[in-house]
């Protein structure tokens, strides 16, 4: 094969797997990614049913219901308004009330957020940096201090 | 005192360091041997006073000296010794002094090397001053370890308990070897195109430093896995969080580069392309670094958020990125084109590999940064996870390993496709075979995990195989072929065996589709099945530890009736921080684990359990430690360590020539 054929080959070769890849790609985000939602914008916007998303925010103090099985009831709030969450699975260690969590799931016909993961942090004093960001936009953030974070 | 002279000996190492920079620059400009020879004790000396101040701070953590910031925030006297010194690079601060620390070890190795070309060697050791230059500022202006604070406090506030554990004293520094160990064939890379000269001996010659790093990275990247596995108690081993995915990117443009080199170095060809990848494995370490040490992501490796650091390292990204891809567009059109080859080749199989590689290490790369760009543009969140990764890594990693052993069987220039599926024809059959009795096996069960432990068999046969059919001659008895096997190059022990390791791998995540999950509460007494065993919830008791107290769950297992013996997981509290940790408790029977992890221990006495049963997870990071370690025979193979090249066909083993010092 001469050596123009064996770059046209290469680069055949490599448009292909490249737009192989690309497609893939934007296809398998289209799908795939998940969006980070507030309360107050669980509230406005109505998310439809089925739909994955995250939730953050604060978890409402006194909200915590724990049932049999490791079932847990919690409220994810942001100081506007509150979202209802059902967990089953164990919990994060730092997993407290009034403190900053981040949840994934989908909401239920009736309202409630089911959810699948609780994500796990690893320091007290942190504070997922969306959830930051939601309570910011609702005027109850603390300033800047809480923010420190020492964790691996 | 101490600290003072460790904060000195940085600072010296910076002024060195540009010595280093410029003055064999300069050398090699105007051909001055003297000059350019100044490189080599430049580099050493660096190295020296890096290490000073690393024991500085060393010594700080284990004399619990207060007076020093980073020590009275990272540390704490009760804290076990051995965490005390991990405790070092437990932070930001003592993390980025390790990473340089590093980086001038393997100047030095580079300046101590006697099989570098001289004029190659300076001009290497120059970009590599000129990255140590960046990172030592970085250090000095923005994330100085040796800050003392005025008063001392009488105690420390201890380090992050998840961080309290063995794993911190693999992980950070294998990986870091890894990142950093590509910086070398970076400044290679850099001094070739400066010079104008790539040829075989340049790949020769940046070859040992790619197989080096990628092993460390290799053993990085598992060790961390591992951690997070036994740590983070929720039984994954990969999260595809940003921050993995930031050491996995290099680590498959490093397996790339790996692959291209050989090319290069037995035939001269992929020249542009094998330089551009050296550029870009290391430009990726370096987006790790800010990834992880900027605060941009949020992930269990951020410590700190100071966005004066991630402006800092995003200007060192963007000057070395930016500079290195500025040097090769110009000196890159010089470079001549080798040997010609049939697409039907060994030489067109790897570029097969590099271009499935290049692909999947894109595909992370969008998952990874796309968040980041869609936040910073739209303002709006969202987060890439696991089954982004499934439809797009995968299924470009599959087809690679399919003809991964058909690539390492066919011949240079032109190979005969037919004769080598002839050969693997047997070892396909039996893999199949194998995928198809195990789908016939758990009928009903996931169909892709036998097909991926198919794969996984084929690649493991085809690293024996390829050993077999390079050692044995028809009609010669098995001693002759053992003998042949022996005296194969390590090179090719390397590769089979690393090839192997990824089948075992393979073999170990597919067989992941039979892992099952328990999740209850339970009081003492109670019986839970778990997968193929049965546990028993014996006692919680109480326990007090150096520096936290721990209530200990203990659990009896059994497996068809038989007992297994017992496991311990616990949930410890640090009183310094008042922060929880959960201590998973494993039981490793062959290569499978029982894997449980305990929850909240409720008041009235029940306690929460999360219990896996995981077979052949193990085979993970045994594959990886193959893989790594396929990468460290090849590093032996002799003809990486003379200087010049040996022809070596046919009888190697005859061939005696002289060793030279560790390459």
């Amino acid at each position: 094969m001469t050596r123009k054929g064996r770059r046209l080959t290469i680069i055949g070769t490599a448009g292909l797997v490249l737009a192989g890849a690309l497609g893939l790609a934007l296809n398998a985000l289209r799908d795939t990614i998940v969006f980070f939602r507030s309360p107050s914008e669980v509230a406005s916007k109505a998310v439809p049913p089925g739909t994955r998303f995250r939730l953050g925010g604060l978890v409402d103090t006194g909200s915590v219901k724990r049932g049999t099985d490791q079932l847990v009831e919690f409220k994810v709030g942001d100081g506007a308004t509150s979202v209802p969450v059902r967990y089953k699975g164990l919990l994060p260690d730092l997993f407290r009330e009034g403190q900053g969590v981040v949840t994934e799931g989908m909401m239920s016909p009736a309202g409630v957020f089911v959810a699948d993961t609780v994500l796990a942090r690893h320091d007290e004093t942190y504070m997922p940096r969306e959830v930051a960001d939601a309570l910011k936009a609702q005027g109850v953030w603390q300033g800047d201090a809480q923010q420190q974070s020492a964790r691996r | 005192m101490i600290v003072e002279a460790g904060h000195y000996a940085l600072t010296l190492a910076l002024g060195l360091s540009l010595l280093q920079c410029a003055i064999p620059f300069w050398g090699a400009r105007s051909n001055d041997p003297v000059l350019m020879g100044s490189a080599v004790p430049a580099a050493i000396g660096v190295a020296a006073l890096v290490g000073f101040a690393f024991v500085a701070l060393l010594i700080a953590y284990v004399t619990s000296d207060f007076t020093v910031l980073n020590v009275v925030e990272n540390s704490h006297s009760a804290k076990p010794m051995i965490y005390k010194i991990t405790g070092v690079w437990g932070n930001h601060e003592g993390s980025m002094l390790l990473w340089v620390l590093i980086l001038a070890l393997f100047g030095a190795m580079v300046a101590a090397s006697r099989h570098l070309p001289v004029r190659l060697k300076t001009n290497a050791l120059c970009v590599q001053a000129a990255i140590t230059i960046a990172f030592l500022v970085f250090i000095l202006f923005s994330s100085n370890p040796f800050t003392r604070v005025e008063p001392p406090p009488a105690e420390g506030q201890d380090l992050n308990p998840v961080l309290q554990d063995i794993g911190l004293a693999i992980h950070p520094p294998l990986l870091y070897f890894g990142y950093v160990g590509f910086s070398m064939t970076f400044a290679l890379a850099m001094a070739a195109l400066i010079d104008g000269r790539v040829d075989a001996v340049w790949a020769r010659a940046a070859r040992p430093w790619t197989l080096l790093a990628w092993s460390f990275l290799t053993l990085g990247i598992s060790m961390g896995s591992y951690w997070a596995y036994y740590e983070l108690g929720w039984g994954g081993f990969w999260f595809w969080d940003p921050v993995e995915n930031a050491s996995l990117m290099p680590w498959l443009a490093g397996t790339a580069l790996l692959h291209s080199v050989v090319v290069m170095e037995k035939r001269e060809a992929l020249k542009v392309w094998t330089i551009l990848l050296a550029i870009l494995t290391f430009s990726l370490s370096l987006l790790g670094t800010f990834l992880v040490r900027s605060g941009v992501l949020t992930s269990v490796h951020a410590f700190a958020v100071d966005p004066a650091r991630g402006v800092f390292i995003l200007a060192i990204l963007s000057i070395f990125i930016g500079g290195s891809l500025a040097v090769f567009a110009w000196r890159a059109p010089l470079l001549r084109g080798g040997g010609i080859f049939a697409p039907i080749s060994r030489e067109g199989a790897l570029i097969l590999n590099n271009l499935l590689l290049a692909s999947a290490c894109a595909t992370v790369f969008l998952g990874t940064l796309y968040p980041l760009v869609l936040e910073a543009f739209t303002g709006e969140k969202i987060s890439v996870g696991t089954p982004y990764y499934n439809l797009t890594f995968l299924p470009i990693l599959l087809p690679l390993m399919l003809v991964l052993p058909l690539g390492q069987a066919l011949a240079w220039k032109r190979g005969d496709l037919f004769a080598v599926v002839q050969r693997l024809g047997a070892l396909l059959g039996v893999s199949i075979a194998l995928a198809l009795g195990l789908i016939a096996f758990t009928a009903g069960g996931p169909v892709l995990a036998p097909l991926a432990i198919g794969l996984g068999a084929f690649l493991l046969l085809s690293g024996a195989g390829e050993i077999w059919t390079r050692s044995h001659v028809r009609g010669r008895p098995v001693s002759v072929a053992f003998r042949r096997a022996v005296g194969l190059p390590r090179s090719a022990w390397g590769s089979a065996l690393a090839h192997a390791g990824l089948g075992i791998t393979v073999i170990g995540i597919a067989a992941q589709a039979w892992s099952s999950e328990t999740i209850t509460a339970a009081r003492p007494g109670t019986q839970m099945s778990v997968g193929r065993h049965t546990a028993r919830l014996d006692s919680v008791r109480p326990r007090t530890g150096p520096n936290y107290t721990e209530d200990v769950v203990t659990l009896s297992l059994w497996r068809d009736g038989r007992p297994m013996g017992t496991l311990e997981t616990t949930k410890r509290l640090y009183p310094a921080r008042n922060s929880p940790t959960t201590e998973a408790g494993i039981l490793t029977r062959g290569f499978d684990q029982i894997y449980v992890s305990v929850g909240e221990i409720g008041t009235d006495g029940s306690v929460g359990l999360r219990l896996y049963d995981k077979p052949l997870v193990l085979l993970i990071w045994i594959g990886s430690l193959f893989m790594a370690a396929g990468g460290g025979l090849s590093l032996t193979d002799r003809r990486l360590r003379v200087g010049v090249p040996v022809r070596a066909r046919g009888g190697v083993a005859a061939q005696a020539a002289p060793a030279g010092g560790a390459a």
